[in-house]
């Protein structure tokens, strides 16, 4: 099993170049130069999905239509992360830089970020970075492209980027169905490319750098570093740039407080892990790696075992039944019935076999959701049921 | 209070009167007024040219646009894991005790409505709330107080 050691990245964060030299030297090169660039470093998606960046692109600026958008996911709202507030925060002319860098490959002229209610204190200060970007780019690089702020109103399920784009629209954050898909058929019914916001920094990495260097980093399909949002019963909470392709009990061994008893990997979407499964967990994308290797928009929760698993899945699920847009069924009656079931079990009036049917409707829901919202709740819960099975029952 | 015919069009004129200038507007009255009336869905229905179910399902979609009337200071409490974890519950007993109401209600004169919301994204520096845009972490059961009477004279 290939794995890495835990190596501190520092791309992210890091001064040691302007944004302006960046792009200026990119503009040199053809669309078709910089997207060969950003497919040949395999960059992945961010946000927790980890679509290839590049193909993306490729199918937006193969799309005919000549007007296309860019947006910034930065509805960040999975439980336990928070590195892309931190990114806006402090990195904001990175975000803007990755935006014009995608908005010269698929030719766009017009980009918005897509700001959780919650990160609204934020706006001043992207407004003011914003007409400093605005000006180095009309002025210094003479190119045509401009960003806009939108900003969303409490809605975990707009993360999901059709849901994103109707809610843009002025309509309820229901997803749509797909495909077609936002490449060509994305907001207002114009291709658009929807990335997170850490990816658009890591997409600026990649032009500065070049795709051999950026490989050097990371294992087989996951490659590069990735901002982690550490948090829970951990000395060391916070952010911290990580190589991909680490062991999980080497992660834990780092942070965790000397009595980790789960991580939960990629929020209350992604998988609990529990200890027995530590050194046969790598944290990258699916790949072809031996043992599991999980993907992940950078949550890592750590639990102690002073924490009852079935409080920590009841949370998740009282989470998901009130995010459920309530547009289909499977994941609108199934979180709740999930909740409900559970629930049943704890106070003795369902027998502990019903878990069984309870993982089983997990298991459809996943089949049949028509979101990543849905689809994704099997994750959590199987994954805690099934390792601390006592713990749901008594 | 302004007439509310004014509140939208002064919207309208900021955002344009399309479907996709809905959700603006919405979060603008929302600011001005603390929450959406059925007077104003009904006026940004006109101005719109939309039904007003229109209207009201999408606003009632979004759990930052209330259809019930909120206090002028609406406190949101970080209910997800990690805040849960970090003491979330005494600092919802310590609000309540405080202003004299439960989550979900508005206090009698109006100026605070305590709910509980999903992650804020400070999990890091749990427990957090928001009050209206603004953030508060790593709160203590004494910090409330002073955060409250922050708000209360103003």
């Amino acid at each position: 099993m290939e794995t890495k050691k835990i190596k501190r990245v520092d791309f992210i964060f890091s001064q040691d170049f302007k944004v302006s030299e960046v792009l200026f030297n990119t503009f040199k090169k053809t669309r078709d130069e910089i997207l060969q660039e950003i497919i040949d470093s395999d960059l992945k998606g961010r946000g927790g999905a980890g679509f290839p960046t590049g193909l993306k692109w490729k199918a937006a600026k193969e799309d005919k239509i000549t007007e296309k958008y860019i947006i910034c996911n930065a509805d960040e709202g999975e439980p336990g992360t928070f590195k892309d507030r931190a990114i806006l925060e402090e990195a904001s002319q990175k975000v803007f830089g990755g935006m014009a860098i995608c908005a010269k490959v698929i030719g766009a002229k017009k980009g918005w970020i897509y700001l959780r209610g919650e990160y609204k204190f934020l706006i001043p200060h992207l407004r003011k970075e914003m007409a400093i970007f605005h000006d180095m780019l009309h002025n210094e690089l003479g190119f045509d492209f401009t960003i806009d702020i939108f900003t969303g109103s409490g809605a975990y399920v707009c993360g999901e980027e059709t849901a994103l784009l109707q809610s843009m629209e002025g309509k309820r954050g229901e997803p749509r169905n797909k495909p077609p898909y936002p490449t060509n058929i994305g907001l207002y019914n114009k291709p658009t490319v929807v990335n997170n916001v850490e990816t658009l920094v890591l997409s600026m990495m990649v032009v500065k750098i070049g795709a051999e260097e950026f490989k050097k980093l990371g294992i087989q399909d996951a490659r590069g570093g990735k901002l982690f949002s550490v948090s829970g019963d951990t000395p060391k909470s916070g952010i911290h740039e990580l190589e991909f392709g680490m062991l999980l009990s080497d992660f834990v061994e780092e942070f965790g407080d000397g009595d980790t008893k789960a991580v939960q990997v990629g929020g209350a979407s992604g998988f609990c892990v529990p200890r027995k499964k530590f050194d046969t967990t790598t944290i990258g994308y699916k790949g072809k790696l031996k043992g599991t290797s999980l993907p992940t928009g950078g949550s890592m929760m750590l639990f102690n075992s002073s924490r009852s698993m079935y409080n920590v899945l009841h949370n998740y699920l009282e989470f998901f039944a009130e995010e459920s847009c309530g547009q289909c069924t499977p994941c609108r009656v199934g979180t709740q019935q999930l909740l409900k079931g559970i629930e049943a079990i704890k106070k003795g009036e369902k027998s502990h076999e019903y878990l069984e049917a309870l993982l089983s409707l997990s298991e459809t829901m996943k089949l049949t959701s028509k979101c990543g919202l849905g689809q994704s709740v099997a994750n959590s819960f199987s994954s805690i049921v099934e390792n601390f099975r006592e713990e749901m029952i008594y | 209070m302004k007439e509310i015919q004014d509140v939208v069009k002064n919207l309208t004129d900021k955002y344009g009167s399309k479907r996709e200038s809905l959700l603006p507007i919405l979060q603008g009255i929302t600011e001005e007024q603390n929450y959406l009336s059925s007077e104003a869905m009904l006026e940004i229905a006109r101005a719109l040219d939309i039904s007003a179910a229109e209207v009201y399902g999408t606003a009632s979609f979004y759990s930052f646009l209330d259809t019930v009337p909120r206090g002028k200071y609406v406190i949101r409490v970080c209910r997800t894991i990690v805040c849960d974890m970090h003491g979330k519950k005494q600092i919802v007993k310590t609000l309540e005790d405080l202003l004299k109401i439960k989550v979900g209600e508005t206090t009698h004169n109006g100026k605070f409505t305590l709910l509980e919301t999903n992650c804020l994204g400070w999990c890091h520096k749990g427990p957090c709330i928001l009050v209206n845009d603004d953030i508060y972490t790593e709160i203590t059961p004494a910090m409330v107080n002073e955060i409250i009477n922050k708000y209360r004279n103003k």
